[in-house]
């Protein structure tokens, strides 16, 4: 094992500001395993940082560590997908075998074990997170056997997609990344370059009805648009590919296979926004996808298809890598800026929002990795192109997440509109078992019960029963799954990954979890508590976080209330 | 100067149903005030920067699907506020009883004050963790009592640039279970704490207290309070 001197680490970047916090304390957190007071010392000098600020981040984020780990730690999810498939079991075989408890290094200081939130490998459930000391991180799911783990043999995963496969999807079999020449040419941008104004950019993609990808459902053309006009300089773009909803994996998918699709889709942002620098926030938890969008970039700046001039034009565009460290919340626009200036990762107020206070409290778009995505064949084929897929109101074709007890989970391409129903019993290739309960939107959703499921996959299909299809994940539960226990880890998940900003959330995530912990003995009056905290939190929280935090237990409670008694 | 005679913009809003006009940026929060509608509030400070942290002052705004912070939002012409209906009064109260059952609120007049207004039910939460920290007592000047802070972040504010440019403090962890701390929670004396006292004037609960008044709580002599306060010898609890 070889291990690069601090000194060596600290004089990349020298000169740099805060916001080099966060690559340099990875670059610390890789080699030494943790992130010692003294290097935290260190890194305060060079990035002139007040120390306790340091501290303040590091001890924010799940990936970083002020103690020692072992020179390999694994973690293993515990989310519902994962939990379903025998995860539980297999971090306890794990730690049995290494004779410690989750948490906890070997005392030889070889292994650390723990357990993690959702890692995005939901398909492929039970999923593990490998971090090896000097070398980096790789994923490593289905996990087959808990020693598998420990004799390092690596099972590398491989995507599971289908359906219409038009937009997203097309030109890849899921075995590995799409090359440059495979891809070819940025068409839609030479276009863009060489035929229209940053505004028709904008327009056409408004035109198109296209809305954001990761959630919200913003008109992407507007918020382009927006930025565009917003008065002060510099413009900014940043991807969010901080996707960590539990049960939604297709941003990992379309990065790992289709990365010159995302780039493509970044450079006419940032042409329709008047920014001539980018970035991608991606979660530490990718690590393939990662390496698919560096190894893709350097592509694209050697074919002059990003860099300065790009395609020898006026426009000029940098994209750089932001691997963000173990933080759910930093999905949420606002955290995610404080989290690229190498701050804690807690929200904003908003307004001001991020069209004209984003990313260094400049115009930033911040698009998600889908929305980005379908821009380039919106720009090269037109508006029109987009629209004859899904419905007025939902536009377009749509990716999927779905996992849990279906026989074939993975990402699947649909037009928006086809039944829940259809998506399940043909493209999954139907449920294993009897139905019991579809999680839509993920753990931020609502549940369905199995009469629900004709309900067509559409933005407003779904909010007429008082669903979402959020960003698109569906968890699929038979009737052998314990619903309390999936309550159950999906409270732990919101405690776990609540930032602790503001008093709602940072007080009913715990309760709403303790609460569900006991629901097997339920005190009188917890469905009452529930209740109330439900209604506060999503009613009185900071930021969309706490907002949905009770979301599906809410939904849960409602259509089976006898999941906790009153 | 000359602009200060050009007449202030004013801005004409509905608070529980009573018309009010205030100054273009004065916040909910203010305008309630005018007509002595008192929003009650907790991390809310003067003299440092609102976060719209503790949501107890949050109320419902043109019926809106979120409440939103009275404290922070500016007024505008014609909204429609409710200070205290069902919405509002059920957040506030369960924030409240939630509070309560997490931090010790015993030194807290104010926090009491507003825990007997909303006749809350200090039981609500059976079985549930508390925030519990040990004394912090490691300088001459002030002693910490983590279990009584209820995460303001007025200390952290005062430190940092709301007015001290002292940088000591921070936040350790996350969630539920986020405290204020030092660099690798390193005692006072090694941190770049200067003393200046502002945190501990800031600080709504008995978390942050001056020694001599901490010594006299626990009767201490004259010579016992002398002997702790100006030799900063340290105690380890």
């Amino acid at each position: 094992m070889v291990t690069a001197p601090l000194e060596d680490i600290l004089s990349k970047y020298e000169g740099r500001a805060r916001d080099a916090l966060l690559p340099v304390l990875w670059d610390i957190q890789t080699a030494y395993g943790y992130i010692s007071p003294d290097a935290a010392r260190a890194v305060s000098h060079l990035l002139r940082i007040p120390a306790a600020d340091i501290y303040g981040v590091i001890s924010f984020y799940s990936l970083f560590s002020d103690q020692p780990t072992g020179e390999t730690v694994i973690q293993v999810c515990t989310d519902p997908a994962c939990g379903l498939a025998g995860s539980d079991e297999i971090l306890r075989e794990l730690c049995a075998e290494l004779s410690i408890d989750p948490g906890d290094m070997t005392p030889d200081g070889r292994w650390t074990v723990r357990a993690t939130t959702c890692l995005g490998l939901c398909e492929h459930a039970p999923a593990a997170l490998i971090n090896r000391r000097g070398s980096g991180a790789f994923s490593h799911a289905p996990i087959t056997h808990s020693v598998d783990l420990l004799n390092g043999t690596e099972k590398p995963h491989q995507g599971i997609l289908g359906g219409q496969t038009n937009i997203f999807l097309s030109g890849t079999d899921g075995q590995r990344r799409q090359t440059l020449d495979e891809y070819g040419d940025y068409q839609g941008l030479r276009h863009a370059l060489n035929s229209l104004t940053p505004q028709q950019v904008s327009a056409e993609v408004e035109a198109s009805g296209l809305v954001g990808r990761g959630g919200a459902g913003f008109p992407t053309g507007m918020k382009w648009r927006f930025t565009w006009q917003a008065p002060f300089q510099p413009h900014y773009v940043v991807c969010n590919a901080d996707e960590s909803e539990p049960g939604t994996f297709k941003d990992r998918v379309l990065m790992e296979h289709r990365p010159h699709l995302l780039l493509e889709g970044i450079a006419l942002c940032a042409y329709a926004v008047g920014a001539q620098q980018a970035f991608i926030f991606i979660r530490g938890e990718y690590p393939e996808a990662e390496q698919c969008l560096r190894d893709a970039i350097r592509e694209a700046e050697s074919a002059g298809l990003i860099g300065d001039r790009v395609m020898e034009t006026d426009f000029s565009l940098h994209i750089e890598i932001r691997r963000g460290a173990g933080a759910y919340i930093c999905g949420e626009e606002t955290a995610l800026f404080e989290a690229i200036e190498g701050k804690r990762g807690f929200p904003r107020i908003k307004p001001p929002f991020p069209t004209t206070h984003g990313v260094f409290h400049k115009p930033t778009s911040i698009n998600n990795v889908e929305t980005l995505c379908a821009a380039p064949g919106i720009v090269l084929h037109g508006a029109e192109w987009f629209r004859p897929w899904g419905t007025i109101k939902s536009v377009g074709l749509k990716l999927v997440s779905v996992s849990g007890h279906v026989n074939r989970p993975g990402v699947y391409e649909i037009p928006f509109g086809i039944s829940l129903r259809a998506l399940l019993e043909t493209h999954c290739r139907g449920v294993r078992g009897t139905l019991q309960a579809v999680l839509m939107g993920g753990a931020a959703g609502t549940f369905l019960t199995p009469d629900e499921i004709d309900v067509p996959l559409t933005y407003e299909g779904l909010q007429a029963i008082g669903s979402t299809l959020g960003s698109g994940a569906v968890m699929v539960f038979n009737d052998t799954a314990d619903l309390r226990d999936v309550l159950r880890r999906l409270a732990r998940f919101f405690a776990h990954e609540s930032c602790g900003k503001c008093f709602p959330c940072q007080l009913g995530t715990q309760r709403q979890m303790e609460i569900l912990e006991r629901s097997d003995h339920a005190l009188p009056g917890d469905r009452d508590r529930l209740s109330d905290i439900g209604f506060t939190m999503t009613q009185a929280s900071l930021c969309g976080l706490g907002q949905t935090a009770a979301a599906a237990v809410l939904s849960a409670l409602q259509k089976w209330p006898g999941l906790v008694e009153a | 100067m000359e602009n200060n005679t050009e007449p202030v913009k004013t801005i004409t809003l509905t608070i529980d149903d009573l018309p009010v006009t205030v100054p273009e940026g004065t916040t909910i929060l203010d305008a309630a005030q005018t007509i002595d509608h008192a929003i009650p509030a907790i991390c809310y400070h003067d003299a440092t920067t609102a976060n719209g942290l503790c949501r107890v002052c949050v109320v419902d705004v043109n019926g809106g699907r979120l409440l939103q912070p009275a404290c922070i939002l500016p007024c505008q012409d014609g909204m429609v506020v409710q200070t205290r209906n069902e919405r509002v009064e059920r957040s506030r109260r369960t924030i409240l009883e939630m509070l309560n059952s997490a931090v010790d609120l015993a030194q807290a007049p104010t926090v009491q004050t507003l825990l007997d207004d909303y006749q809350i039910d200090r039981g609500r939460f059976p079985g549930s963790e508390r925030r519990e920290h040990v004394l912090l007592d490691d300088n001459p000047f002030y002693v910490r009592d983590y279990s009584q802070c209820l995460l303001c972040w007025r200390c952290v504010q005062v430190c940092a640039d709301d007015a001290q440019y002292t940088f000591a403090l921070t936040w350790g962890d996350r969630g539920f279970h986020t405290h204020i701390s030092t660099a690798f929670q390193v005692d006072m004396p090694e941190s770049s704490c200067v003393f200046c006292g502002q945190c501990v004037g800031v600080c709504p609960t008995g978390a942050l207290k001056p020694k001599i008044e901490f010594g006299l709580e626990h009767g201490w002599s004259l010579e016992q309070i002398r002997e702790n306060t100006r030799r900063g010898r340290k105690r380890k609890p």
